[in-house]
């Protein structure tokens, strides 16, 4: 019987350790995706577009919609110009304004998303403000480019593109930044 | 622990140790703590279903009328955890602790101490489910699925539900561990493994599977708590995380529960079904290799839930096969307690009924999974209430069903008495007929577009809801019909059972008395 009680508590210290290793196994599987989003090219938004075709084509016109949002976060962020008409193919610079409006710097990551959705695997940016995060000083003014191709095999039904973006704080960097001044 | 009196002090056994309620707090027994269990699933089935009966009302006509719109959404994701972490869960553990240590000839769980700590986490950790319903904001309404980023946005109900996952995943790890090192270690005298009865083998298996895959489900969720709190960005897009690496975490998790819920079922399905054809089990070799294949698929199929997240081609084609092929394992079962029936001297008591009635419905939401691993068909159907029907034809009528039959077929061993046969009928036939007049019409339901977790819809939908909602109502009334069958067997209203009251049952639980001893098997039997 004792001699049981022994086999019981070694398989139980087995089992145990298997069990809190798959709970690291979980946390493991983070880096893991994002190896696999890195190798496979899933998820590079934060990377510039490789543009294999430049031929413009100028019997096609384009009409590129641009929107800009904020979430949770006290920045004043537009464009500079609401609409800009462009052949696909051809290269078009843009520009974002951004405020920060409040009385400490604020770390921002900006997000783009397309409409129609699908338009987005057609739209090249060379060049993005949402490629890095964006840290505007208290009160500072910004303005911001964006250098984008439009991909000439965008299907021929699409006449309009929206590109949006929204700004999100980065978690963390407000509490970073007011914590040794707070502390009062 | 309460004060400990002079004469309990000098005694050792439990049955003469503390009286009344602190008998159950104190308890160590396994058939004691196997009690509790299944009345705490029983409990926590009846407000679950509640909450479906609730949601039903609702979908019952087009338009709002009982509850408000973020109410809904509170019910059907509390219905979904409820129902699979309170109630479907710890039944089975229930049954494993009534019945593994009778079927292998052992005398206690392993560790009887951790057994009765297992069990007094989970009404902690249902306090805290349920107790988030009533904190400024409601309980989470993020889906059971409690996918980010809608989870990280939540009010303070997700965090008490979060914390209530912990403890039920505690829970769970203990009892799966005290399972496979009470299989594993205290079998009888020449039981050896391909001996034992297949509920044996199926529980081993399913507690192998708890053990590697509920500490994911923790992780995922503690996750979202630093998400939430503590300024991670595991699943926040602006912080370079990502809510589709959630979905990858909780399907890891996810998928293997499933099969977490359906295992212990082909177990108990394994045991009646010989018992009244009065045959062995057809093919009792290939039914353990089939559950132990169905356990490793499982590990790689999880993604097929995710078919809309814009997966490249290449890893929809891997998930879709990988679905697919679980159907032959699946399959075999199915062969294998048909051929266990085929020129079998078949009778119909009520357990075999109900596991006669889960072959028969379990086998069709079989079907529809099928259809819902094909990639294209899944784009089409996900999220509707095509999806709703199959998991429901595989979890109440596969699962609950099992569950049931289960119940009736050990009722006997459990309180000495006989059930009433003809109550037992009538609450499977009523159950049957019912299950499917609910969930029958949510195949069309949702091939025709109807969307899932929405509290409203477009008028075409009207006249199967309605009769959903019928069908609900019948089902949920049919179930108060088991508690009258129970209350009349632990009153001792009915024939005494003997110790084998089946004509034809085999396995060491039929060879101790009616109702079972508190304690049995302390000198173990031999197994010849």
């Amino acid at each position: 019987m004792n001699a049981q009680a022994k086999d019981n508590r070694r398989l139980l210290v087995r089992l145990g350790i298997a069990a809190v290793a798959m709970f690291g196994f979980g946390f493991a599987l983070v880096p893991f995706y994002e190896a696999i989003c890195q190798v496979t090219g899933l998820r590079n938004i934060l990377q510039p577009d490789v543009v294999e075709n430049t031929q413009v084509d100028p019997t096609r016109q384009l009409t590129i919609e641009l929107d800009a949002n904020t979430h949770d976060l006290a920045w004043r962020f537009r464009p500079t110009q609401n609409t800009v008409d462009v052949h696909p193919g051809q290269l078009v610079e843009i520009t974002y304004e951004v405020t920060n409006t409040r009385d400490v710097p604020i770390t921002g990551q900006a997000v783009p998303s397309y409409g129609p959705q699908l338009a987005g695997d057609y739209f090249k940016k060379l060049n993005c403000f949402c490629f890095e995060k964006q840290t505007l000083a208290a009160g500072e003014t910004r303005v911001m480019p964006v250098l984008f191709v439009v991909d000439p095999k965008l299907p021929n039904d699409v006449h309009t593109i929206t590109l949006s973006y929204t700004f999100f704080e980065v978690e963390g960097t407000q509490a970073q930044q007011t914590a040794p001044g707070g502390r009062s | 622990m309460s004060a400990v009196t002079p004469d309990q002090v000098h005694d050792d056994h439990h049955h003469h140790g503390p009286t009344g309620l602190m008998r159950w707090i104190t308890t160590t027994n396994h058939k004691d703590i196997g009690t509790m269990y299944l009345i705490f699933s029983f409990i926590m089935f009846l407000s679950g279903g509640v909450m479906a009966l609730t949601i039903r009302a609702e979908l019952f006509q087009p338009g709002m009328q009982i509850v408000q719109p973020e109410f809904f959404n509170q019910l059907t994701t509390m219905h979904g955890l409820v129902m699979v972490f309170g109630a479907i869960m710890p039944a089975f553990v229930g049954f494993a602790n009534w019945m593994l240590p009778l079927m292998i000839g052992a005398s206690d769980m392993a560790f009887a101490r951790m057994n009765n700590w297992s069990f007094w986490l989970l009404p902690v950790a249902a306090i805290l489910l349920i107790g988030s319903f009533f904190v400024p904001g409601g309980a989470t309404a993020a889906g059971w699925t409690l996918y980010a980023p809608l989870s990280v946005q939540m009010g303070m109900g997700m965090d008490l539900t979060i914390f209530a996952v912990h403890i039920m995943g505690i829970s769970s790890i203990m009892g799966a561990i005290n399972i496979v090192v009470t299989v594993l270690n205290m079998r009888a005298p020449g039981m050896t493994m391909m001996k034992m009865p297949l509920f044996c083998w199926t529980w081993l298996i399913t507690a192998y599977l708890l053990i590697a895959v509920m500490p994911v489900l923790a992780g995922a969720v503690t996750m979202i708590l630093t998400d939430r709190h503590f300024g991670t960005s595991f699943f926040n897009a602006a912080g370079g995380g990502d809510p589709v690496l959630y979905q990858h975490v909780f399907w890891f998790f996810g998928h293997p529960e499933v099969y977490i819920m359906i295992l212990p079922a082909f177990g108990i399905v394994s045991e009646i079904i010989p018992t009244f054809a009065r045959k062995p089990l057809f093919g009792y070799a290939s039914m353990v290799y089939a559950t132990a294949s169905i356990a490793v698929l499982s590990f790689v199929v999880w993604a097929h839930h995710m078919f809309t997240t814009g997966m490249p081609a290449a890893t929809q084609l891997f998930f879709m096969y990988a679905t697919m092929l679980i159907a032959v394992p699946t399959g075999v079962k199915v062969f294998n307690w048909v051929a266990t029936m085929w020129r079998g001297s078949m009778t119909f008591e009520t357990p075999m009924l109900w596991a006669t009635g889960f072959i028969f419905v379990f086998t069709m939401g079989g079907f529809t999974g099928l259809i819902c691993a094909i990639a294209p068909i899944d784009i089409q159907v996900q999220d509707t209430y095509y999806v709703v029907a199959h998991f429901h034809y595989v979890l109440v009528a596969g699962s609950l069903f099992a569950l049931f039959a289960g119940a009736y077929y050990w009722l006997p061993k459990w309180t000495g008495v006989m059930y009433s046969e003809f109550i037992g009928k009538l609450h499977f036939w009523c159950s049957i007929i019912f299950f499917n007049i609910t969930f029958f019409p949510m195949h069309f339901l949702g091939l025709a577009g109807m969307p899932r977790r929405i509290p409203d819809y477009a008028l075409q939908f009207a006249d199967f809801n309605a009769l959903a909602s019928i069908g609900a109502f019948g089902f949920g009334l049919s179930q108060l019909i088991f508690i009258v069958a129970v209350v009349k067997c632990v009153r001792g209203e009915g024939k005494k059972a003997a110790a084998s009251p089946w004509e034809d049952a085999q396995g060491l639980e039929w060879t101790v008395p009616s109702p079972a001893p508190h304690h049995t098997f302390e000198i173990p039997p031999v197994v010849k």
